[in-house]
């Protein structure tokens, strides 16, 4: 027996509207199966099971908008009838009191009690957050009763500025809805996080000597893009100085547990996503280009699951594309580190006593001060810069 | 298979490129402009593109040519030219 429940797909996430089931009661289900479609701010997410077993039963319809932690839907994992257990706390450590019961749509009021509108606990805490007055609101829930979208709706058209803002809506994508929640995380990040910054200037010649020789005998599918070496030297670097890969929770470290690797991709809708690639040391360049491609083109299209936007145990941002030449990297929260890479620029160059002209890349490490010093995250850079040394190794 | 038109390798060029940009208006952009610039596609995109008009045309457009290849008027007459040659 067991729940499926509302993940919680970053540190900030309260809750979700469920937008669709792949499933329904009766279909066996195993472990990584795409089962729900779930929108949040950082679009429709496809939402994977954590449990094997039969369906018993769809406790959320589509359209309901429910917190993190709610039972979305229940499983039968040995035959006998799932057990309603009380609802775990969600990952988020700022969860309100009012979120209500996790086994409670948020649309579902309470039994009225008297003539005025009946209001859901989520609508009520939106309201608050919002700040409008319920009573202005009308109700477009079961009885006319009030429900969080109502509030949205109202706080949407009582904008003054509502004219100067521009459609923020994009395929399914709430733009300004996750710009709050990028703010969110990134104000969390620079309040909390003791940051200290490192950065290195890496020659790149070996790896692009390499990498190009490679690509001329590959055919167009198999193509291997700098990036993808970039990543996995960072992954391997992890190895020597795994300090730097996991999450800083509950007052202490939490070492990660595999290199899960999240790469930061700009929309150009506006935003920034950062999915994770599993087990990047175990994978080979083929294997995490595939994910690569794969990923940002999901990324685009809004296909990303869950685990990836959940699982990330380091980030690394590549703003080589746009032209800069190194990043000052921003932890995502918990994570305990930002690995950034700016553009390839031809510099001039000592080696042996003689100037030549290399290409080269700065690569930075923001790192979390309570977990780590700034001598180990130098090795950590010195590391990453070794193994670009030896491209055919990675 | 017989040679493809302009019109028809224009089309299959919009398309791969509406895979990997599905939010981008595609008769917006300027036909003569870098692409890159126009609809801020980075590496993986770009290399997913190639990877799209390959699938699509059988074309294995190499490193070196992708210069070619960058405004939607320079990668139509150099896949124009490509296809048909290989024909």
């Amino acid at each position: 027996m067991g729940e499926f429940r509302m993940p919680s797909l970053g540190a900030d996430m309260e809750s979700g509207i469920l937008v669709d089931w792949r499933i329904k009661p009766g279909d066996p289900v195993k472990r990584g199966d795409v089962v729900a479609l779930v929108e949040t701010e950082k679009g429709v997410i496809e939402v994977e099971i954590f449990e094997s077993g039969v369906i018993e039963s769809l406790v959320v319809q589509p359209g309901q908008k429910v917190p993190v932690g709610a039972t979305l839907a229940t499983i039968r994992t040995d035959g006998r009838p799932a057990e309603t257990r009380p609802p775990v706390a969600a990952a988020t450590t700022e969860q309100k009191p009012e979120v209500p019961p996790a086994s409670a749509p948020v649309s579902t009021p309470p039994p009225p009690k008297s003539l005025r509108p009946r209001v859901s606990p989520l609508a009520r805490k939106r309201a608050d957050e919002l700040g409008v007055d319920i009573t202005t609101v009308t109700g477009t829930g079961e009885d006319g009763s009030i429900t969080a979208l109502d509030i949205e709706r109202a706080a949407e058209q009582a904008k003054p500025s509502a004219t100067a803002i521009p459609p923020a809506t994009t395929k399914g994508l709430d733009l300004n809805a996750m710009r709050r929640v990028i703010a969110a995380s990134m104000a969390r990040s620079k309040r909390e996080i003791p940051h200290y910054y490192l950065n290195s200037t890496i020659d790149m010649r070996c790896a692009l000597d390499w990498l190009a020789a490679e690509n001329a005998k590959r055919p167009v599918t198999k193509r291997l893009l700098y990036s993808a070496l970039l990543i996995r030297a960072v992954a391997l670097a992890i190895h020597e100085v795994p300090e730097v890969n996991g999450f800083w929770l509950e007052g202490g470290f939490k070492p990660g547990d595999g290199i899960h690797v999240g790469v930061a991709i700009s929309l150009r809708q506006g935003g920034l996503v950062n999915p994770a690639i599993h087990d990047v040391d175990g994978k080979t360049l083929d294997e995490l280009m595939e994910n690569m491609l794969d990923l940002v083109n999901r990324a685009r299209t809004g296909h990303l699951r869950s685990s990836e936007l959940s699982d990330g145990t380091i980030t690394v941002t590549n703003l080589g594309d746009q032209g800069v030449e190194s990043v000052f990297g921003v932890i995502y929260p918990p994570q305990v580190a930002l690995v950034g890479f700016g553009k390839i620029v031809e510099r001039p160059w000592a080696v042996g006593g003689m100037l030549g002209v290399r290409p080269t890349i700065v690569a930075s490490l923001a790192a979390d001060h309570r977990v780590s010093d700034g001598h180990r995250g130098g090795r950590f850079l010195i590391a990453v810069n070794r193994l670009l040394q030896e491209p055919e190794k990675l | 298979m017989t040679a493809l038109t302009e019109k028809e390798i224009r089309e299959i060029v919009l398309r791969a490129l509406g895979n990997v940009a599905p939010e981008v208006e595609l008769e917006s952009l300027d036909p003569s402009k870098d692409l890159r610039d126009q609809i801020d596609i980075d590496s993986v995109d770009f290399l997913n593109f190639v990877i799209g008009l390959h699938k699509e045309l059988g074309v294995d457009i190499p490193d070196s040519d992708v210069a070619k290849i960058t405004t939607l008027n320079g990668c139509v007459g150099y896949l124009v030219s490509t296809v048909n040659r290989r024909e």
